[in-house]
Parts: C-alpha cells; structure tokens; sequence
C-alpha cells in the first residue's frame, strides 16, 4: 500500500527527513510515535503533497506509485488522506457545499459520475448518522468557530465521505478532553476496513488506548528508530523519548 | 494647474452651446444652480494628484480623450436585452437610462404603491417640477474638501433619476435602475443625477446597476443626493460593472434623519477608472449608516472608495466594511474618514477594509481617518492586507479540490463578510452571483452552492 523508502525531506533548506524507511500493507494500521520535532508533521505533509516540503532523496510510493511532484488534489483522487492537526477554518463556505465539491472532484478524476443534490444528501445522512455526528455540523461553514472536538470530528466524517485507502491522521488527539477522545477514537475504529491503511500520527501513548494498532513505530531525528508491536507504546509511556533523544545526539 | 484647465474637456468648452440642449434651461432657480456650478468647476478644474482626498486617483487620462455629448443617436443604441442584476421580473420597477438618457420601451412599471414616485430627472425638470429646487444642489454640500466633480455634474446634469417616497410608505418591491454605458461611435460624457427622497417613516430599496456594453471609452460623471427622513429606511445598492475603457466617477450626498437608516452596498467589478465618494451626514439622534462594498479588480484597472462620515448628533452609530480582491496589475484606493463632532456623544462607529491581494503587481492604498471632538464616542477602524492563506489553500485541495477551484472558495469565503452586510435577501444572492461570474470561469461552482 505506502512504501517509503530512504526519504530524505528538506524544509527552507533543512534537512528534517534523514532517511526515513516504511512499510504500511492493506488495511493496517500503524501509529508513529515520536518526540517534538522529530519530522512527525513532515512526514504528514510530505505524504499528502504540501508545497515547500522538498523530497531531496528517496521516494514515497503509494500503491505502486511515486507521489514525487503529484499534485495534494491529485494524491486525493487515488485514494490519499490527511487529517489535519489544525483543521482550517474556512468561513463564508458551507461544509456540505465544500464536501461535494471535494467529492465530485475526486470522482470526476476518476471518470465516476458526480452526486446530484438528492444523492449526495442521502449519503450524507448515512454517514453523519453512523459516525454520531449532527446534521447541524454540515450546514455549518467549514470549522468555522468549531470546538475542537467538533473540527476533529469533522476530519473523520470528511474521511467518510471521501473513503481514503490510505488515511494519515496527524496528531488527531491534540487539543481534545478525554470524551472527545473517545468519540474521535470510536469514528476511527469503525472506518477501518480490510481496504483501508491507516497511519497514525502521535506524540502521546493515550491515543492508543482505544485504538489498537498493528504496528509501532519510533520516529525521532529524522528516522525511524525502532519498530515493534503495541507493547513498544506501552514501553514509550513508561520510558519517555530520552533514549532515544541520546542515542542520536 | 494648468494641465487641470476645463478647457481639456471638450464638452466643457462647449458648455454653452450644450446650455439650450440640457434639461429645464427655462427654470430660472436651475439656470442659476448651474451657473455656479460651471464656474466653480472652472475655478478649480478637475481635481490633481496634489490634492490630498485624489493623492492615489489620477484624473490625466481624462483630459487626454476628446469626450462629447452624447447625441440623440448614441442614445437610441441598440440593447436587446438589458443586463440585469436581478432575475427578471415584470412586478418590479425599472429603469433603464442608455448613455445618459433614459429609455422609455425599456421601462418596467412594477405597480408601485400610492406615494411612491420614479421618474427620470430629465422628464421632470422638462416638467418643471419646482419641488426638486428645495433638494437638488441642497443636499450636496462642498465643505468636505474638493468637490469639482459635484459642480462638474451640477452644470452639467442632463439625465438620473428621482425617487420620491411619501412619508409612512414601504416599498416592498425592490427599485431597478439600469444605467448601460458604451456602443457609442465617439467616446461620450454624460452626467447623471439622481434624487432620492423619503419622507418620515417611509422604506425603500434600489438597486443601481451601471454597466458597459460593447468597447470603447466613455466618461460617467454621477451624483446622487439622498434625504433619508426621521425614521425613514433606504437600502441603497449598487453594482458597478463598467466597460474595460470606461471611466466612472460617481458622488453620494446623504443626509440622515432622526432614527433614520441609510444602507448601501457598493460592488465594483470593472472599468479602467472608478471612484466612488460618499458623504454621509448623521443629522438626527438616533441616526445609522451602514456603508458597506467590496471591489473586485483585475488587469490594469483601478477602483477608489473614498468615504467620510459625519456623526453630527448623539447616539448615532455607523458601521462600514470594505472587501477588496485585486488581481494582476490593477489597484484600489480605500479613503474612510469618520468624524465625531461636538456634542456627538455617544456616537457608535467602526469602520474595516479588507483587501486580498492575488498578485504581487496588484496595489492597494488604504487611508483610515478617524477624527473624534466628544469624549464619550466608541470608534475603531482596521484594515489588512493579504494573500491567499496557503495552508487553507493546501487543506482545500488535500481534499482533491482542484487548485483553481480552491482559489474561488477562497476569494469567495473572503468576501463572505462583507457580502453578509447586506440586507435583502434577494440582493444578497444577487450580488453573489455576480462575485462567482468575476472569478475564472473554469471553475464555476454549481448553483446549489446558494441553497446550501
């Protein structure tokens, strides 16, 4: 599904991605892990396409593919997500109005018929309906004076609708009380699927209390510097990052 | 100054000639107000750069083009279809002026209650309907600085409109006028002026649409004058969408009465040069203004928005916001003074521009003035400049919106604040129909995007 290998990723011309290997197979889902500063935002960004995040070495592929130079809209349309750390906030644009924009776009990409207006609507009462979520939230304009619980929640029903391949979730946790948590955490679990590789982004150990990945992964300078099972966050919560802080310095 | 001298116009030099032709010359109260206009205008001559309220308008291309009066024949230009800002009606009042002179097989009379009047200037003071002498040149005021486009118009004036509103009458329907520029063989100069006055109590909304149709330059020199009475509410507002050569300088005089509401909206969307003052005078206590717009620019065009505000009474309030898009080469000029004067206690004011710039050519001049005599007055003015937010851009298109397209949700959710400021519904969506024809037509958003 997503293949990294020996990325190297240069922001204002330094050098945050030194090296970066990784390997996410169909429908896992794996948790990277890391200090502060560690590249864990790059990583994120870098895979979904942002400008200024420059691949000086090594590639990403995603299902078969080089994402090098691919346009973020068209990494969309083949199946890539990223929810965002800081939803943004966009007033004046209503969401349903911004979500079937986003996905008539994709399936026009993809040669698949547009949404009219009473489909896309129906769709999107299933969707609010099983993830939980207020219709009120759709008429509302994009994260505009959302909590941040709400824009967190939106990220996932925007997921949803768009039904991602591959979904990297940056640091979905931040900002959220324990409740909030949860309900993010639940909207996660129940869309993952056999079809569906999830990368998850996180500085915290607790994220992972209610959603169980397959697979760990330490990320700290620029590398990743060790991988293992569930029990190696359990074994982060307890230790810190400080060995590996050390080990690089 | 002499590269500001009258003689440069050439329909000024034959004012005289012009004189027998223009409308009402045998009032003599009319013959009057005109002579001091023209010599006023002779005075001081179009306004120069040295003038601090026209430092960022230039007025030279002006004097560069041999402008005329318009002819019987460019009035009668061919328009099948009037440009409407609004969807078509036959329940609504329009008026529809081609170069200046109004067009009577275009008219729509949209029944209009008792005590309610809309008549071309031209008609009436052919008429000789006295009762305009106690407003027209009243209203309008020179105590604000230059005002040589004003007496320009007042020599001058040979077309524009007059509302009159009966005290204690609302007006439902919504007042069309259509002032279509262009399609002429020689590049024209005309003079509107238009008069809108509401006796107590009575409401009111207008929409102006001035537009150009066909290429060539031309020259619109508006003035209204606006008597909004003791609890009277006007809803003023205006699309101005001129040809790509043409030149539109339009004056607002409004006086506000006693818990009277003045609203307006000014969308500006083209034409080499625009500018638009207003004057807005807050009379009566309780008085309100609401001077809202936005101006959208692109190749070299140039837009000037140049307000002032006077609170002249306690408790009255004013709120003003401006939005501006300019792309390319093309620049705008926003002047906003606020003024408190004695005695104004209590006065409510704020005032904002906005501007986002899509280009690294385009310009903005932004000249926020706020000048307070009382001291318990609540006043702020902001004003920003900025490009397009990238992360949001970046967010949109993560989300497989094309680039083009997240650009225009972009624009569009800027202008969304200003474009809020409106009113009536119907113009609101209007207005906004018009804001999504201006972006690249690539990638229009689907209709569905109002409903929503």
């Amino acid at each position: 599904m997503l293949e990294i290998k020996n990325l190297h990723v240069s922001v204002d011309g330094k050098e945050i991605l030194k090296g970066l290997n990784l390997s996410v197979g169909a429908g896992e889902m794996h948790a990277i892990m890391g200090p502060n500063g560690s590249g864990k935002s790059t990583l994120s960004y870098v895979i979904a396409g942002r400008e200024g995040y420059d691949i000086t070495g090594g590639r990403i592929v995603f299902q078969g593919e080089d994402l090098t130079g691919m346009e973020p809209e068209v990494r969309a349309a083949k199946g890539l997500f990223l929810a965002f750390q800081y939803p943004v906030e966009i007033p004046g644009v209503p969401n349903t109005t911004f979500l079937k924009e986003a996905l008539n776009a994709i399936r026009r990409y993809r040669g698949e018929d547009e949404l009219d207006a009473m489909q896309f609507v129906k769709m999107m009462r299933e969707k609010t309906k099983e993830l939980g979520i207020s219709d009120d939230m759709l008429k509302r304009a994009v994260n505009a004076g959302f909590s941040g619980g709400e824009k967190k929640r939106n990220e996932i029903l925007q997921m949803a609708v768009l039904k991602p391949t591959l979904a990297v979730l940056d640091e979905t946790d931040s900002g959220l009380d324990i409740d909030a948590l949860k309900i993010v955490a639940e909207g996660v679990n129940k869309l993952r699927s056999p079809d569906r590789s999830m990368l998850l982004i996180t500085h915290y150990q607790r994220l992972l209390d209610y959603i169980v990945p397959d697979k760990v992964h330490v990320l700290a300078h620029g590398k990743i510097q060790r991988s293992g099972g569930k029990e190696l966050a359990m074994e982060l919560e307890e230790k810190g990052y400080a060995e590996f802080g050390e080990a690089a310095a | 100054m002499s590269s500001a001298s009258p003689t440069n116009l050439s329909f000024v030099d034959g004012f005289d000639a012009a004189g027998a032709a223009l409308p009402g010359a045998e009032l003599k109260w009319l013959k009057t107000l005109r002579q001091s206009g023209f010599e006023r205008f002779n005075d001081q001559g179009l306004p120069s750069s040295k003038l601090e309220s026209w430092k960022y308008t230039r007025l030279r291309s002006l004097e560069d083009t041999k402008f005329l009066p318009v002819t019987d024949e460019d009035a009668v230009a061919s328009v099948d279809l009037v440009p409407s800002v609004l969807p078509a009606s036959d329940s609504r009042t329009r008026l529809v002026f081609v170069n200046g002179r109004m067009r009577p097989e275009l008219w729509v009379d949209g029944d209009l209650p008792d005590g309610v009047s809309v008549e071309c200037l031209r008609d009436m003071l052919t008429r000789g309907a006295d009762w305009t002498e106690d407003y027209l040149g009243k209203i309008a005021h020179a105590d604000i600085g230059n005002q040589a486009l004003l007496e320009l118009n007042t020599a001058m004036m040979d077309s524009g409109f007059v509302l009159k509103v009966e005290p204690g009458v609302k007006v439902e329907q919504l007042i069309e006028v259509v002032f279509i520029g262009g399609l002429t063989k020689h590049p024209v100069a005309y003079f509107p002026r238009n008069l809108m006055v509401l006796g107590k109590g009575a409401e009111a909304t207008v929409v102006k649409h001035h537009v150009g149709m066909g290429v060539g330059a031309y020259f619109a020199n508006s003035v209204s004058e606006i008597d909004v009475g003791e609890g009277a509410i006007l809803r003023n507002y205006m699309v101005q969408a001129e040809a790509k050569d043409a030149t539109h300088l339009s004056t607002v005089h409004v006086r506000v009465a006693r818990d009277a509401t003045y609203e307006s909206f000014n969308l500006a969307l083209g034409g080499r040069l625009s500018r638009n003052e207003v004057n807005i005078r807050l009379e009566g206590t309780g008085a309100h203004a609401s001077l809202n717009g936005a101006f959208l620019m692109r190749g070299s065009e140039h837009c000037d928005n140049t307000t002032q505000i006077d609170h002249l009474s306690p408790h009255t309030t004013s709120r003003e916001v401006f939005k501006g898009v300019l792309d390319d080469q093309s620049r705008a000029v926003f002047q906003g003074r606020l003024v408190v004067h004695k005695g104004a206690q209590k006065t409510d004011g704020h005032q904002l521009c906005k501007t986002l710039l899509l280009s690294t050519g385009a310009e903005i001049d932004v000249k926020p003035e706020l000048e307070i005599y009382a001291d318990d007055v609540k006043c702020s003015h902001g004003a920003t400049t900025g490009q397009i937010d990238e992360t949001a851009l970046f967010y949109l298109r993560s989300r497989g919106i094309p680039e083009a397209l997240a650009r225009n949700l972009l624009v569009q959710s800027f202008l969304g604040e200003a474009l809020d400021e409106i009113k009536s519904e119907e113009v609101r969506q209007a207005f906004t129909d018009k804001v999504l024809h201006w972006l690249p037509a690539a990638c229009f958003l689907s209709e569905e995007w109002r409903g929503e």
